[in-house]
C-alpha cells in the first residue's frame, strides 16, 4: 500500500463543477473507495449557497499515512466544467493532471505545458448510457481510477451501495464507471501520481456531523429536534435516516426557538435530548438556554459555526462564536463548553456532553464549526463501548415518605430529579426564582440559598471538565515554537507541525478542547515563541486566555475568509516568527 | 379517588379578587377530578403572565416556561411520555402575540394536549397595554387612540391551523367551562379552549357584564361541531351576541402514533444503549 503523489507521500484531488452536478457525492465516493483500498483519507467540500450553478468543489487528500487536512495543491483535478480549470489551475503541481470533458474544451488557451489535460468523453459516454447528465461525474471517477491505479471494483462497490434499491440506477452507473475507465486505460499515460492499493482497513469515513449524530445516539438520546440550518442540517438528516433502529423522535421545528424549548420539554421529562444549529439560530435559542439552565433541566446544543455577523457566509467556515457559547443568554449560570477539533473528538465529546448535562443538571454546548462538521475523515471505528452513560442523580422512583422538591438543597448543588409520572412525585420546574418544592419565590433569602445551590455546582463540573483532558498537546516534547488553537484548526496545524519537522523547527500544537469552564494549567505547554491560531478576526480565544492565565500572545494567525487555513500558510507563519 | 382539595398547592396566590383566573383554577381542577386523573400523570405547562402562576396554584407537574414557548414545551413532554396528560395555558399575550408563529404547527401536528387561553383581551402583568385579542378602538396605555389593530381571533386562527377540537368558554359560567375543559382534554388531539376571562382590574370593558349580557350557548341551538363551516361561521360572530361551547371538533391519529421510536411505548421508558454497530457499518 502506497500513496506517491507529486510533492510527497499524500495524493490531493479536486473534482470541481457547478451546483447540481453531484461534486459533493463524487468526492464523498472517491474518499471512501482510497480508504477501502488501504488509505486514510480527508475530504473537504467547498460549495456558495445556492442550488443550481456556482462553482462547488470537493477536495480528497489521501495517504498512507493519517491526513488531518487538505493541502493547497492538487495532483489531479476533475473538471466538470470549464470554470473548474481556470480556477484551480493554478493549484495544481508541476506534471498534474487534468480530466476534462472532451466536448466544449479546448486545453490549448491555459498556459501551463506542465500540467497533462486528460480528455475523456464524458457527456458522450452517458448519452450513450442514456443516463443523466449529473452521470458524467460517475465517468471521471472511472477515470480517476484508471489514471491513478485505483482498483474499479472498489468504486463499484461504493456506486452499488449509494445507490441501493435502485438497480437500474446501479447498473448504469457501474457501466458508466467501467467506459471512464476504459477510456484512460486504453492510453498509456504515464501519469505520475500514483496509489498501489493494500488489503482493506477496518476504518470509517464520515464527517464531524455524523459523528456528532452517532455520539449523540451512542449515548442514548432519544429526542432530537431541529430546524435546518447550514452546516449542522445533516444531523437532522441522519437523525431522521435512523431514527426507527435507533429509538430516536426527531422533530423538524417551526423555528430554533422551538427547537430548544422542544428538548427542554423533553429533557424535563426524562429523555435524553438534544438540538443543533449555527450562530444565526443560536440567537433564537438563548432564551431557551437560560431556561434550561434556570430550571435546571439538561441539555444539549451542537452549534457549528459558519461566518458571521448575520447570514454571513452561509456555506463556509468560522471561529467567530466562541464567547457567544461561553457567555450568550442572559443570567448567571453554569455551562460546559466542548470544542471537538475531528471527527473522533466530535463522536466522543457529544456521546459525554450528555453525561455532563444530566450530572449537572445544566446546558452543556458542543461547539464545532463546518470545517470539522462538513469535512469527512478516515479514523478507527468508534468505540461505543467506551461511551458511558452516567445519568448524575436523575431518579424512577420517590417513596412518598417525604414531599419530593425538584430543587432540593444539596451539598453538591444538583437535587434529585424525578421527571413526570414518576409515583409519589410531583415534579415542577420553574424558570421563575423558586423554592425546593418549585413554587415561585422573589424572598430574598430564598433567592440567595437557590443561587448559591446552582452554583455550588462549580468545583465539581470542574473536577469533570479536567477529567476529559480539556488541553491536548500534539508534537514536540521540546518545542521552539507552540501554536495555540481550537476546534478545526487543529487538522491544519498538525500536519503544519509535520513539514516544519522537515525543516527543522521543533513545534507543538496546543488545543483548548474545553472552553467553559476554562481549564486550569495552559501556560504550562506555552513553551518557546506563541502563535494564536484561529478561524476568526478578533482572537475570541486569546481574549479567554488573557481573561482566565493573564497570558497574552505576541503572534497570531488568523484566517477569516470562510476558508480553513491551509497546513501550509501556518507553515509559513511559524517560519516568520521563529 | 382525588378531591378538589387534592388538586390544591400552599403557594399563596397572587390574582387580583375576581379574577376571571380563579374559575380557570377551580374548573380545571374540577374537570380532572371529574375524569379520574391522577395527579402524576398530568403535566401543565405555562408561560408568562398571569396566568403563568397556574403551575405554582395546581398540584400537578408543571413546566413553568418562557413567554410565548408553551407549545413547544408541550409538544416535547408529550412525544417524551404520551403517557402523560398535557394541558398548556397560556395568556392572550403569550398565545396570540409572541407564541401565535407556534399554534397553527401544534395544530397541524395535532399534538394530543389541551391548550387553554386565558384571555383578557389585556396585558395584565405588565399593567396594561393593549393584547392581540384586544378589539378595535380599544383604550389602553399603549393604544391611547383606541387600538387600530384588528383584534386576533382565537378560533379562527386554530380552525384554519388545523386544530381538531376548538372550543370557547366563559369565566362567568364555571359548570360550562368543567364541561369544555373534560371534552377538551378526553380529546384525543390538539384542543384549544379559548376562555373568555375578565380581567378586573385593566379591562373595564369586557367585564362579567358585558358578557353576562351576550354570551350564548352552541349547544342550545343544535350547533353541528362536525361542520367545519358551520363553526367558522360561529367563530366570526362577535358583537351583541357572542357565542360559547364546542365549534369543531374531528378524529385524526395524533402526532406521537407516527414517530417510530413510539412504536414500544413512551420514549421515557426506553433503554438508553442503542446498537451503533450497525450504523457504524454503513461508514466502514
Amino acid at each position: 500500500m502506497k500513496c506517491s503523489g507529486l510533492l510527497d507521500d499524500t495524493v490531493s484531488i479536486i473534482i470541481g463543477g457547478e451546483a447540481g452536478q453531484g461534486i459533493s457525492r463524487s468526492g464523498m465516493l472517491l474518499g471512501k473507495a482510497l480508504m477501502r483500498a488501504g488509505f486514510h483519507c480527508f475530504g473537504e467540500i467547498d460549495y456558495p449557497s445556492l442550488i443550481r450553478g456556482g462553482h462547488n468543489f470537493y477536495r480528497v487528500r489521501a495517504s498512507s499515512r493519517e491526513v488531518h487536512s487538505p493541502t493547497p495543491h492538487t495532483d489531479l483535478l476533475v473538471a466538470l466544467n470549464e470554470e473548474t480549470v481556470s480556477i484551480h489551475l493554478d493549484s495544481v503541481n508541476e506534471g498534474g493532471g487534468i480530466i476534462v470533458d472532451e466536448k466544449g474544451f479546448d486545453p490549448g488557451e491555459t498556459g501551463r505545458d506542465d500540467v497533462a489535460f486528460y480528455p475523456v468523453p464524458m457527456t458522450e459516454i452517458v448519452k450513450e448510457l442514456e443516463g443523466p447528465e449529473i452521470m458524467r461525474n460517475t465517468v471521471a471517477l472511472g477515470a480517476v481510477a484508471a489514471l491513478i491505479g485505483l482498483s474499479l471494483d472498489t468504486l463499484k462497490e461504493g456506486v452499488a451501495e449509494t445507490f441501493e434499491g435502485r438497480p437500474r440506477i446501479v447498473e448504469t452507473n457501474v457501466e458508466a464507471l467501467q467506459r471512464g475507465w476504459e477510456h484512460v486505460s486504453e492510453h498509456d499515460y504515464g501519469f505520475q501520481c500514483t496509489v498501489e492499493p493494500g488489503t482493506r482497513p477496518d476504518r470509517i469515513w464520515l464527517t464531524g456531523n455524523e459523528a456528532v449524530a452517532l455520539g449523540a445516539l451512542a449515548a442514548g438520546c432519544r429526542f432530537y429536534s431541529a430546524y435546518p440550518m447550514t452546516p449542522a442540517s445533516p444531523v437532522l438528516h441522519y437523525m431522521f435516516a435512523h431514527d426507527a433502529e435507533s429509538g430516536v423522535a426527531v422533530v423538524q421545528t417551526e423555528s430554533e426557538i422551538s427547537a430548544i424549548l422542544m428538548a427542554v420539554g423533553a429533557s424535563y421529562s426524562g429523555v435524553r435530548s438534544m438540538t443543533s444549529t449555527s450562530g444565526g439560530g443560536f440567537c433564537l435559542m438563548t432564551e431557551g438556554l437560560s431556561l434550561a439552565a434556570m430550571t435546571e433541566t439538561p441539555l444539549v446544543v451542537m452549534l457549528a459555526q459558519r461566518p458571521g455577523p448575520s447570514t454571513g457566509l452561509a456555506t463556509y467556515s468560522g471561529q467567530g462564536d466562541l464567547l457567544f457559547a461561553v457567555y450568550g443568554a442572559h443570567g448567571e449560570f453554569q455551562r460546559v463548553v466542548l470544542a471537538p477539533g475531528d471527527v473522533d473528538q466530535c463522536f466522543h465529546m457529544t456521546a459525554e456532553a450528555f453525561n455532563l448535562a444530566e450530572r449537572f443538571q445544566i446546558p452543556v454546548i458542543v461547539l464545532t464549526d463546518k470545517n470539522v462538521v462538513e469535512s469527512h475523515k478516515t479514523t478507527e471505528p468508534f468505540d461505543a463501548s467506551r461511551v458511558e452513560i452516567d445519568r448524575g442523580k436523575l431518579v424512577t422512583e420517590w417513596s412518598g415518605d417525604d414531599e419530593y422538591g425538584r430543587y432540593r438543597i444539596t451539598e453538591d448543588g444538583v437535587s434529585p430529579r424525578a421527571t413526570p409520572g414518576t409515583l409519589n412525585a410531583l415534579v415542577l420546574a420553574n424558570s421563575n426564582e423558586h423554592v425546593e418544592r418549585g413554587f415561585s419565590t422573589s424572598d430574598s433569602e430564598l433567592t440567595r440559598m437557590m443561587v448559591d445551590k446552582r452554583f455550588r455546582k462549580t468545583p465539581r463540573i470542574r473536577e469533570a471538565v479536567e477529567a476529559l483532558e480539556p488541553i491536548r498537546v500534539y508534537g514536540a516534547e521540546d518545542p521552539d515554537i507552540t501554536l495555540v488553537g481550537w476546534g478545526s484548526t487543529k487538522g491544519p496545524a498538525l500536519e503544519a507541525i509535520g513539514m516544519l519537522e522537515n525543516e527543522g523547527v521543533k513545534a507543538r500544537y496546543v488545543q483548548v478542547a474545553v472552553v467553559e469552564p476554562f481549564p486550569d494549567g495552559l501556560p504550562q505547554y506555552l513553551k518557546g515563541k506563541t502563535i494564536l491560531v484561529e478561524n476568526n478576526r478578533a482572537s475570541p480565544l486569546g481574549t479567554l486566555i488573557k481573561l482566565n492565565t493573564g497570558y497574552g500572545f505576541e503572534h497570531v494567525a488568523l484566517r477569516y475568509d470562510g476558508r480553513a487555513f491551509t497546513p501550509h500558510e501556518i507553515r509559513d507563519r511559524v517560519l516568520e516568527v521563529a | 379517588m382525588l378531591s378538589m382539595k387534592d388538586f390544591g398547592t400552599p403557594a399563596a396566590n397572587t390574582w387580583c379578587p375576581g379574577c376571571g383566573n380563579f374559575a380557570i383554577l377551580m374548573t380545571v381542577k374540577q374537570a380532572l377530578v371529574g375524569l379520574g386523573l391522577r395527579r402524576e400523570e398530568v403535566v401543565a405547562v405555562t408561560g408568562i403572565g398571569c396566568h403563568g402562576k397556574f403551575t405554582d396554584y395546581i398540584n400537578v407537574n408543571g413546566i413553568h416556561t418562557i413567554h410565548g414557548r408553551v407549545l413547544p414545551a408541550a409538544t416535547a413532554v408529550k412525544l417524551a411520555n404520551h403517557d402523560l396528560t398535557v394541558i398548556g395555558f397560556a395568556g392572550d399575550g403569550d398565545a396570540f402575540n409572541i407564541g401565535l408563529g407556534h399554534l397553527a404547527h401544534a395544530a397541524r401536528r395535532n399534538v394530543d394536549m389541551t391548550y387553554v387561553i386565558h384571555d383578557n383581551l389585556i396585558y395584565g402583568l405588565t399593567t396594561g397595554q393593549t393584547s392581540p385579542t384586544s378589539k378595535k378602538g380599544f383604550v389602553t396605555k399603549t393604544s391611547p387612540r383606541g387600538s387600530f389593530e384588528t383584534g386576533v381571533n382565537p378560533l379562527t386562527q386554530a380552525l384554519t391551523g388545523d386544530a381538531s377540537f376548538v372550543a370557547r368558554t366563559f369565566a362567568g359560567e364555571p359548570q360550562h367551562m368543567t364541561e369544555v375543559l373534560k371534552k377538551a382534554i378526553g380529546h384525543t388531539g390538539f384542543a384549544l379552549v379559548d376562555v373568555l376571562q375578565p380581567c378586573v382590574t385593566f379591562n373595564r370593558v369586557n367585564t362579567y357584564q358585558f358578557y353576562k349580557e351576550r354570551v350564548y350557548k352552541l349547544e342550545d341551538e343544535g350547533h353541528d361541531a362536525g361542520d367545519f363551516d358551520a363553526a367558522y361561521h360561529k367563530a366570526l360572530e362577535w358583537g351583541d351576541r357572542i357565542p360559547i361551547g364546542v365549534f369543531y371538533r374531528e378524529q385524526r391519529p395524533p402526532y406521537h402514533t407516527s414517530f417510530p421510536a413510539l412504536k414500544d411505548g413512551p420514549l421515557v421508558g426506553q433503554p438508553l444503549k442503542p446498537d451503533v454497530e450497525k450504523l457504524l457499518d454503513e461508514l466502514r
